[in-house]
């Protein structure tokens, strides 16, 4: 295959339009299959008994009483889920998550499950479970975990990544670092230097719907699974690889997904409903409650940040520096690690130097959240950044463009940058009439600007054309908002027909080849180009069966707009054939036509956002109030523009909860207090304006359109943004996120010597 | 323990069901009748996605027996567009691309329909307010106000 | 001849050194090389490593082919939401 990836100039028909989604109509009207909502004949329903401790050792489980009750077919314990991960330390530990072996590691971790007839059996017999507990101590405390005198979490972990071999065991897995140049040298040159330490608390992903699936294992060895995901390919491998089965003997069907974010990329009930499905020999449909969602999924890291930028009296940044240490829950992360790489990815540096630590704490397992790590580390760097502007006396904007990265500038993390759009969404932040809008006492204005890498990967996309000219694109990363009209358009735009004439579903594990997660704004990014590889290939095809109609060479026969139109003075007077009529003619031709393309997107190109916010503080409460939000972010190219807008709204919105309101709250026992959305509260309604967005369009060079990941960037930099309009309503420096109403109070109250 | 027998109007037909004392309204609607059109997300009254209108009161599904349906009417998503036509605010809100998962739409708007139907032209705040009930993580809610405000004046001009 | 940069950790396990020269045509042997001369990367390399070529991040393409005087880097194989 000779895809070529690059970008060249070139005009759209369809690509930019704002078309409706195919699945518009049965998400509507209440038709479309979310994962709660599939049943199979005969089907069980599976509970999962979880820690009520934070960390304590597990000494037995007698699991016969609840085994004698009627109705119930199946318990199982860690002992029903051998370790059959061969020293694979990743898998073992998402093995040990789904089910606790030795010890329970934080409040909601999973000792045992039940499958029964029904609902109330299955709740009844998961209060006859007898499970044996040597409390522990415990620590949920990022900083307090990295103590010498902090409770391990397991004693075989040595801290990797220290000059010297560490003798004692400790809670921090691992010490990352990154940067160039010689911040001793820079931090000599600066006129001003700022230095800070921040602290952000941990917060949930929040999709409305809780994980959800339906697993049916046959006595042949062959298995079904129906979940909401956002890598059902993934899923696969995991399920087999941890119940010892052949990956093709599952498959593995993604429902809709009703949100992930980042959250559904971790298998945590699939494997347990398997594994009751196996030893019940029947269907087993498990559904996390809110509460174990809480407890049990998701969770981002809480952090805790040092930063020091200097800069001379001109404005130029002449040394950065950032300590970051991030939580991973119970099992080694890469959290900090990513934190490090893009903490000042939006700078021009020539001296930077960042340092990770990686900490284990009784709490859930960190999972990937839009973006994962970077939003924290955007909050300490971008709200030093503005300090140092005010320091300086420059307009924060004005600073930021001074130093901004471009093409050519050495990232942070590393390699040099190609076109980059960084300086142009200062630039529209600097002109947006937002930045215009006077402003009125208590309230503030703040901005600040974020960074994503995006992600390409394994993608394998069919494209098959009907006889009657109709073109179906089976794709294998998940729809997570809006993707089937973004790629139909692609297929369209590539093939010359009309959007209508498309329809895009997402294939399960046996119909199409391996995918990759749909994590890391992949989605379009690496799908489209896919899906224009396996069109470019059809349209081969469909020039071959032409010439074979028209009986002349292939050469001579070329595509344009939907049509084959053959080359040259001696074919004069041979109309051009449509997709229709060749489709048509296909089974005389030598049959189906289809276009399959099996590659690695690479190259996702890097995104860059800056965002405005202003906020009223009441000062007599603390309480926020959001006034304005403006969203500017480089798309490459914006496939579907509404969709585009939706991402960057979504990402928005849910970083201005988690700047204002949303943490994970835990008691002095080690238990999460707020499990659910009455106290955990995310943004609604009424929270919120109207957030207007920008799109830029610097292209990707490494995609045919140009096309960048969208879905991530959006919620870097609303912590940050937040933080410095109400630092600046309020007059003081907020460094604790969520700036929740008691927080801010406490601040302005300090600052006025009360 | 023994079922209720319930005897009811969903979406204008008459149903009749046995359901448990303890069972929410929810429950039977997904598991018994097989309307999965509205969601849990919650199952405690916080998100808004298991949203039903009984008897013209905006409700939580998940916070009402099933039992308590009875001689009542009850109109789910599933009763919302009539036939092949969908309702303006369906219409509006796949026009604004007021959704993106799609797990919230249904609650949004069963919400929304109720909103209308007692503030014909609501203002923005008033949208806002009246559809606080119902989370969204999706959308940050600028594409669902809009949709609402454009499928009310779509319902005034018919 | 290549040149290889590496990041902070990587670099601490190469004996302190940030860039290491290796006589590699595309990943595949790049990754060879790498784990032959350094045994400490392995681990890395197993879990992941992605390979910026002129700024360009490649996660997968073991066959990308590293084109003489390009700019060589490293990273950690990231997760995302
Ligand atoms: S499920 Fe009823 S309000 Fe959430
Ligand atoms: S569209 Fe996903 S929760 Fe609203």
């Amino acid at each position: 295959m000779n895809f070529d990836p690059r970008y060249s100039t070139r005009s759209f028909a369809s690509v930019g339009t704002r078309p409706i989604r195919p699945d518009g109509v049965d998400k509507v009207t209440g038709r479309a299959r979310y994962g709660a909502d599939f049943n199979m004949a005969g089907q069980l329903v599976g509970r999962v008994l979880r820690s009520p401790h934070a960390h304590a050792t597990i000494r037995k489980i007698d699991t016969s009483k609840a085994e004698k009750l009627a109705g119930v077919k199946a318990v199982i314990t860690a002992a029903d889920l051998p370790d059959l991960t061969d020293g694979d330390a990743a898998m073992y530990d998402i093995l040990d998550n789904c089910m606790a072996r030795k010890k329970a590691l934080y409040d909601g971790h999973a000792v045992a499950a039940v499958a029964a007839v029904d609902a109330r059996t299955a709740r009844q017999a998961l209060k006859l479970i007898e499970v044996d507990y040597e409390v522990l101590p415990h620590v949920v405390d990022v900083d307090e975990a990295m103590k010498h005198t902090a409770p391990l979490l397991n004693d075989a972990i040595f801290t990797e990544g220290l000059e010297e071999k560490p003798t004692r065991p400790s809670n921090i897995t691992k010490r990352t670092q990154f940067g160039h140049g010689d911040i001793h040298e820079g931090f000599g040159q600066a006129d001003f230097v700022v230095e800070r330490s921040f602290k952000t608390e941990q917060t949930h992903q929040g999709y409305i719907e809780p994980h959800a699936c339906v697993a049916s294992v046959s006595s042949d060895g062959t298995a079904d699974l129906w979940v909401c995901t956002q890598g059902h390919f993934v899923y696969r491998q995991h399920c087999a690889q941890l119940l010892g089965m052949e990956a093709s003997k599952l498959r593995v069907t993604s429902s809709e997904i009703g949100g992930g974010f980042g959250g559904k990329t971790h298998v945590w009930a699939e494997p347990v409903a398997l594994a009751l499905s196996r030893k019940a020999g029947r269907p087993v449909k498990l559904v996390m409650t809110r509460d174990e969602v809480f407890r049990a999924s998701g969770p981002t890291s809480a952090t805790s940040i040092d930063v020091r930028i200097g800069a001379r009296k001109d404005g130029t940044i002449t040394a950065a520096e950032a300590t970051l240490r991030y939580s991973c829950g119970p099992y080694a992360g890469m959290w900090a690690e990513i934190g490090a790489m893009t903490a000042f990815a939006c700078y021009r540096l020539e001296n930077v130097r960042t340092v990770g630590y990686e900490v284990l704490v009784n709490r859930p397992k960190t999972a990937a959240y839009r973006a994962p790590s970077a939003p924290m580390a955007a909050f300490a760097v971008e709200s030093a950044v503005d300090e140092l502007a005010k320091e300086i006396g420059m307009d924060p904007v004005e600073f930021r463009i001074r130093n901004a990265a471009q093409e050519g500038t050495r990232s942070s993390y590393g390699p040099v940058y190609g076109p980059i759009g960084i300086g142009p969404t200062l630039e529209a932040a600097k002109n947006h009439p937002h930045m215009k809008v006077p402003l009125g006492k208590n309230q503030g204005r703040g901005m600040a600007c974020g960074f994503w890498f995006n992600f390409g990967g394994q993608t394998c996309t069919d494209l098959n054309i009907g006889m009657d000219g109709s073109v179906s694109l089976a794709v294998g990363t998940v729809d997570v908002g809006g993707s089937r009209a973004s790629l139909s358009l692609v297929a369209a735009e590539e093939l010359g027909i009309a959007y209508e004439q498309v329809k895009a579903v997402v294939a399960d594990t046996s119909s199409l080849g391996y995918n990759d997660m749909t994590d890391g704004s992949r989605g379009t990014f690496s799908s489209s180009m896919a899906t224009i590889s396996a069109a470019r290939n059809a349209i081969k095809i469909l020039r071959e069966r032409a010439a074979q109609m028209w009986d002349i060479p292939v050469d001579d026969v070329v595509w344009e707009k939907g049509h084959t139109i053959a080359k040259g003075e001696k074919y004069g007077n041979l109309a051009a054939l449509s997709l229709r009529e060749i489709a048509a003619a296909s089974g005389k031709t030598g049959g189906p036509i289809a276009g399959h393309s099996e590659l690695v997107a690479d190259g996702a190109g890097v995104s860059f956002a800056t965002h405005i916010c202003d906020i009223e503080v009441d000062p007599e409460t603390g309480a926020t109030r959001v006034l304005r939000y403006t969203v500017v972010q480089d798309a490459g190219k914006a496939v579907h523009p509404t969709y585009v807008e939706g991402q960057y709204q979504g990402g928005a919105a849910q970083g201005i909860g988690w700047a204002l309101n949303e943490e994970y709250i835990y008691g002095k026992d080690g238990r999460l207090q707020n499990p659910g959305f009455l106290d955990y509260r995310i943004p609604v309604c009424s929270d919120l304006p109207m957030i207007d967005t920008q799109i830029l369009e610097i292209p990707n060079p490494n995609h045919p359109y140009g096309v960048r990941g969208v879905g991530e960037t959006s919620i870097v930099p609303p912590l940050a943004a937040i933080a410095n309009a109400v630092s600046n309503a309020a007059g003081v420096r907020m460094t604790h996120i969520p700036m929740s109403p008691p927080r801010i109070l406490a601040a302005i109250v300090a600052e006025r010597g009360g | 323990m023994a079922g209720v027998a319930v005897s009811t109007t969903i979406n204008g037909d008459n149903v009749e069901y046995l359901c448990q004392p303890d069972e929410t309204l929810l429950d039977v609607l997904r598991d018994r009748l097989g309307l999965t059109g509205s969601k849990e997300g919650c199952g405690t009254g916080d998100c808004g996605a298991c949203s039903i209108i009984l008897d013209d009161r905006l409700v939580c599904s998940c916070l009402v027996l099933g039992a308590e349906a009875e001689g009542r009417r009850v109109e789910t998503i599933e009763g919302m567009a009539h036939g092949d036509t969908l309702h303006p605010l369906q219409q509006k809100f796949l026009e604004h691309a007021a959704l993106q998962c799609g797990i919230c739409t249904p609650g949004f708007l069963i919400a929304a329909k109720d909103l209308l139907a007692k503030n014909p032209d609501p203002t923005e705040e008033e949208i806002r307010f009246g559809l606080a009930g119902n989370l969204c993580r999706c959308t940050g809610y600028d594409k669902i106000v809009r949709a609402v405000q454009d499928a009310a004046s779509a319902m005034k001009g018919a | 001849m290549v040149e290889v940069t590496l990041w902070g950790s990587l670099g601490a396990i190469a004996g302190g050194k940030s860039k290491v020269e290796i006589e590699a045509k595309d990943i595949r042997e790049l990754f060879r090389k790498l784990a032959e001369q350094y045994p400490g990367f392995e681990p890395y390399i197993d879990r992941g490593i992605a390979v910026a070529i002129d700024g360009v991040i490649y996660r997968d393409t073991w066959s990308k082919e590293l084109p003489q005087g390009a700019e060589i880097f490293l990273l950690p194989r990231l997760a995302g939401g």
